[in-house]
C-alpha cells in the first residue's frame, strides 16, 4: 500500500512539475507587461511583483505604437474570409468525391491525397513567384488565397463526415425535384454543422497563429497581422521588455478566452485534424 | 424502383450511369448530370494545382537553372545547384541543427505518452493538468518567441529561478550553438508537447475501460496495463507523431527565426532557403535546397507508412 501512494506522490510531483514549466514563462511575461520602465530599469528581477498591479500603461502603448488595432482588424478579415472558403471548398470537394461516379474521379482523389504529404514550407519558394504573377503580393489576397487553397486537412475532415450521411436524404430530397446544387446546400451543408465546427476551429487558431505566410507575402507595415506586428516589436522596443510583454499578453489573451469556453470543441478538432 | 433501394442500403453514388434497361435521358441531361461533379470540383482544383503542384513542378525546374528571381534571364545549370549543395559544407551543416530538434521530438514523445498514460486514470485536477498541458500548442508562434527571449535572457526568467533555488550563474543561455540549440529545442518542446499529449490521451481513452478492469482482476501492474493495453492501442497515433516529428525537425522555422534570427548557429534548413532566396536572390540554388527536403519528407513518409500500414489512407 505505502508503495503505491509514493508512486501516487511522484506522479502528482511531475504533474505540479509540469505546471510549473508551463506556467512560469507565461506568469512572468504577465507581471512585466504590467511593471513601468523605471521598475525594470532598477532590475528587480524578473520574478519581482509589480508595484502597481493595475498599471495598464504598457498596454495603450503597445496597442497604439505597435499598431495592434490595424494588426486585430487585418488578421479578423484573413480569418473570416480564408476560414468560410474552407469550408466552402472543403465541402464542395467532399460531396463530389463521396456523392458521384465520375471519370477521373480516382485521379482527383489521389491529387488531393499526395497534396497532403507536401508540407508548405518546403515550396514557398515557388508558391511566392505564383502569388507574385498573380499580383497577389503585398495584399490580403495572399495568405487568403494560399490558407484556402493548401487546406486538405479540413477536406478530410469533411470527406469522413460526409460519408456518415445516409445517401438516402440525397434521395429523398431528388426526388422532391431538387437538383445536385439544392441537395449539396438544403441536405449536405447543414447536415455537415459538427465538421464545419471542427474546421473552423482547427483553421481558425492555426491562421490566427500563422506567421510563416504573412511575413513573407505582406512585408507592409499596414498590412501586419497579429503574428507579424507582433514581431516588429522587436525593432522600436528593442530592450523595452515592458511593452514587447504587454504585446505578447495582447496576442495570447484571446487564445486563452476562446480555449476555456471551447475546451472539448479544441481537443476534439486537433484530434480529428490531426489524424485526419 | 429495384434499383433505388439496393443503392440505399449500399452506398453507391446516386449519379451513377443509369442501367441500359431504364430509357436514355435525354442528351442534354446527360451531359449536365456528367459534368455536375467537376462544377463542384472547378475551384478546388484549381486552387489545389495552381498553389501546390505549379509551385512543385516550377521548384524543380528552378533547381536546374541560376535563376535570382527576378531578372529574366536564367540560365541552365544542370545539377549545378545540386552539387553546391552536397559540397559547400556550411549549406549542409544544417542538417546538424536538425538533429537537436530531433532528439528533442524524442524527449517530448516520451513526456507526452507518459502524462497521457498518468492522466488517463483517475487524477484529481485532471482537467486542469489537461488543459496546462495543452495550452501552450495555441499559443501564436511570435509570442512564444518573446517569452522565451525574456525567460533565456540576462538576469531572466530562467536566471531568476535558478538564483532562488541557489544556484548563480551567468551562463548566456543562447550564446554558443551547443547552449543556444539546446535550448531552442526546449522552447519547441514546451510548445509542441501538447499536441501528442492529447493525441495519445485520446487514443489510450478509446481503449474500452473493461479492458483495464479485467487486467485489474487479473492482478496486472500498472505497467502490465501499459504494456498490454495502452501501448498497442496507440501504435497508429505513435507512427503519426514520430513522422510528424522527424518532418516537424526538419523543417523547423518559426521558433529559431523569432529568437535568435539563425544566429550563432542556430540557422535551420528553412531560414537558410528562405534567406537564400528571399535576401540573396538565389532562387535557383534555393530551390534545389527545398527540393531535397520535399524529397527528404516523402522518403520519411514512405517508410513510414511501410512500416506502420495505415488502412485510413484509402479514403474511397
Amino acid at each position: 500500500m505505502t508503495r503505491r501512494t509514493v508512486a501516487r506522490a511522484l506522479v502528482y510531483l511531475s504533474l505540479v512539475l509540469a505546471t510549473l514549466v508551463v506556467l512560469l514563462p507565461l506568469t512572468v511575461v504577465f507581471l512585466t507587461s504590467l511593471k513601468s520602465s523605471e521598475e525594470m530599469a532598477n532590475g528587480s528581477g524578473a520574478l519581482a511583483l509589480p508595484d502597481d498591479p493595475l498599471n495598464f500603461g504598457n498596454y495603450v502603448t503597445a496597442f497604439r505604437d505597435g499598431q495592434m488595432l490595424s494588426a486585430f482588424g487585418n488578421t479578423a478579415v484573413v480569418l473570416v474570409v480564408a476560414v468560410g472558403g474552407t469550408i466552402l471548398i472543403g465541402s464542395m470537394t467532399a460531396y463530389a468525391i463521396d456523392r458521384f461516379h465520375f471519370r477521373f474521379r480516382k485521379l482527383v482523389v489521389a491529387l488531393f491525397l499526395v497534396a497532403a504529404l507536401v508540407p508548405g514550407v518546403t515550396t514557398q519558394v515557388a508558391t511566392f513567384q505564383i502569388v507574385n504573377s498573380f499580383g497577389m503580393f503585398d495584399s490580403l489576397w495572399a495568405p487568403i488565397a494560399l490558407y484556402m487553397g493548401t487546406d486538405i486537412v479540413s477536406i478530410y475532415i469533411f470527406l469522413q463526415f460526409i460519408r456518415s450521411i445516409p445517401i438516402s436524404l440525397d434521395e429523398a430530397a431528388r426526388l422532391d425535384g431538387a437538383g445536385a446544387f439544392t441537395v449539396y446546400r438544403k441536405v449536405i451543408l447543414p447536415l455537415l454543422k459538427p465538421a464545419i465546427a471542427t474546421v473552423v476551429i482547427v483553421k481558425g487558431i492555426n491562421v490566427y497563429n500563422d506567421f510563416y505566410i504573412p511575413f513573407l507575402y505582406m512585408p507592409s507595415e499596414d498590412l501586419g497581422v497579429i503574428s507579424t506586428s507582433l514581431f516588429r516589436f522587436k525593432g522600436p522596443f528593442g530592450a523595452h521588455w515592458e511593452t514587447i510583454s504587454a504585446g505578447a499578453v495582447l496576442v495570447i489573451l484571446p487564445t486563452l478566452i476562446v480555449f476555456l469556453f471551447l475546451q472539448r470543441f479544441i481537443y476534439n478538432g486537433f484530434m480529428r485534424g490531426a489524424t485526419k | 424502383m429495384t434499383d433505388t433501394t439496393r443503392k440505399a442500403t449500399r452506398p453507391a453514388p446516386p449519379a451513377a450511369p443509369a442501367g441500359p434497361e431504364r430509357a436514355p435521358a435525354p442528351r442534354t441531361a446527360r451531359t449536365r448530370r456528367r459534368l455536375t461533379p467537376w462544377l463542384f470540383l472547378i475551384a478546388p482544383l484549381a486552387l489545389l494545382l495552381t498553389f501546390t503542384y505549379a509551385p512543385i513542378a516550377n521548384m524543380v525546374a528552378y533547381s536546374f537553372t541560376d535563376w535570382d528571381g527576378v531578372s529574366p534571364e536564367l540560365n541552365y545549370t544542370g545539377t549545378g545547384n545540386y552539387t553546391e549543395l552536397l559540397t559547400r559544407s556550411e549549406l549542409f551543416e544544417v542538417f546538424f541543427v536538425s538533429g537537436y530538434y530531433l532528439v528533442a521530438s524524442v524527449v517530448q514523445i516520451v513526456l507526452a505518452l507518459y502524462f497521457a498514460t498518468v492522466l488517463s486514470f483517475n487524477v484529481r485536477f485532471r482537467n486542469f493538468f489537461k488543459g496546462v498541458l495543452f495550452f501552450p500548442y495555441l499559443i501564436n508562434g511570435v509570442a512564444i518567441g518573446f517569452v522565451f527571449l525574456y525567460f533565456f535572457q540576462d538576469g531572466g526568467t530562467l536566471d531568476s529561478v535558478l538564483r532562488l533555488l541557489g544556484a548563480e550563474t551567468d551562463h548566456a543561455w543562447l550564446g554558443t550553438p551547443f547552449s543556444a540549440n539546446t535550448s531552442l529545442a526546449g522552447v519547441s518542446v514546451w510548445r509542441y508537447l501538447g499536441l501528442n499529449f492529447v493525441l495519445f490521451l485520446g487514443a489510450i481513452q478509446s481503449v474500452p475501460g473493461e479492458l483495464y478492469e479485467a487486467a485489474e482482476i487479473d492482478g496486472a501492474s500498472r505497467w502490465q496495463q501499459f504494456r498490454h493495453i495502452i501501448a498497442p492501442g496507440i501504435r497508429p497515433v505513435l507512427g503519426l507523431s514520430v513522422i510528424l516529428s522527424v518532418s516537424g525537425s526538419l523543417s523547423v522555422f518559426e521558433i529559431p527565426y523569432i529568437m535568435t534570427g539563425g544566429a550563432t548557429g542556430t540557422e535551420t534548413f528553412v531560414i537558410q532557403t528562405v534567406k537564400l532566396a528571399f535576401q540573396f536572390n538565389k532562387t535557383g540554388l534555393a530551390s534545389a535546397a527545398a527540393v531535397v527536403l520535399l524529397l527528404i519528407v516523402l522518403a520519411v513518409t514512405w517508410v513510414q507508412r511501410r512500416i506502420v500500414p495505415d488502412e485510413k489512407v484509402d479514403l474511397v
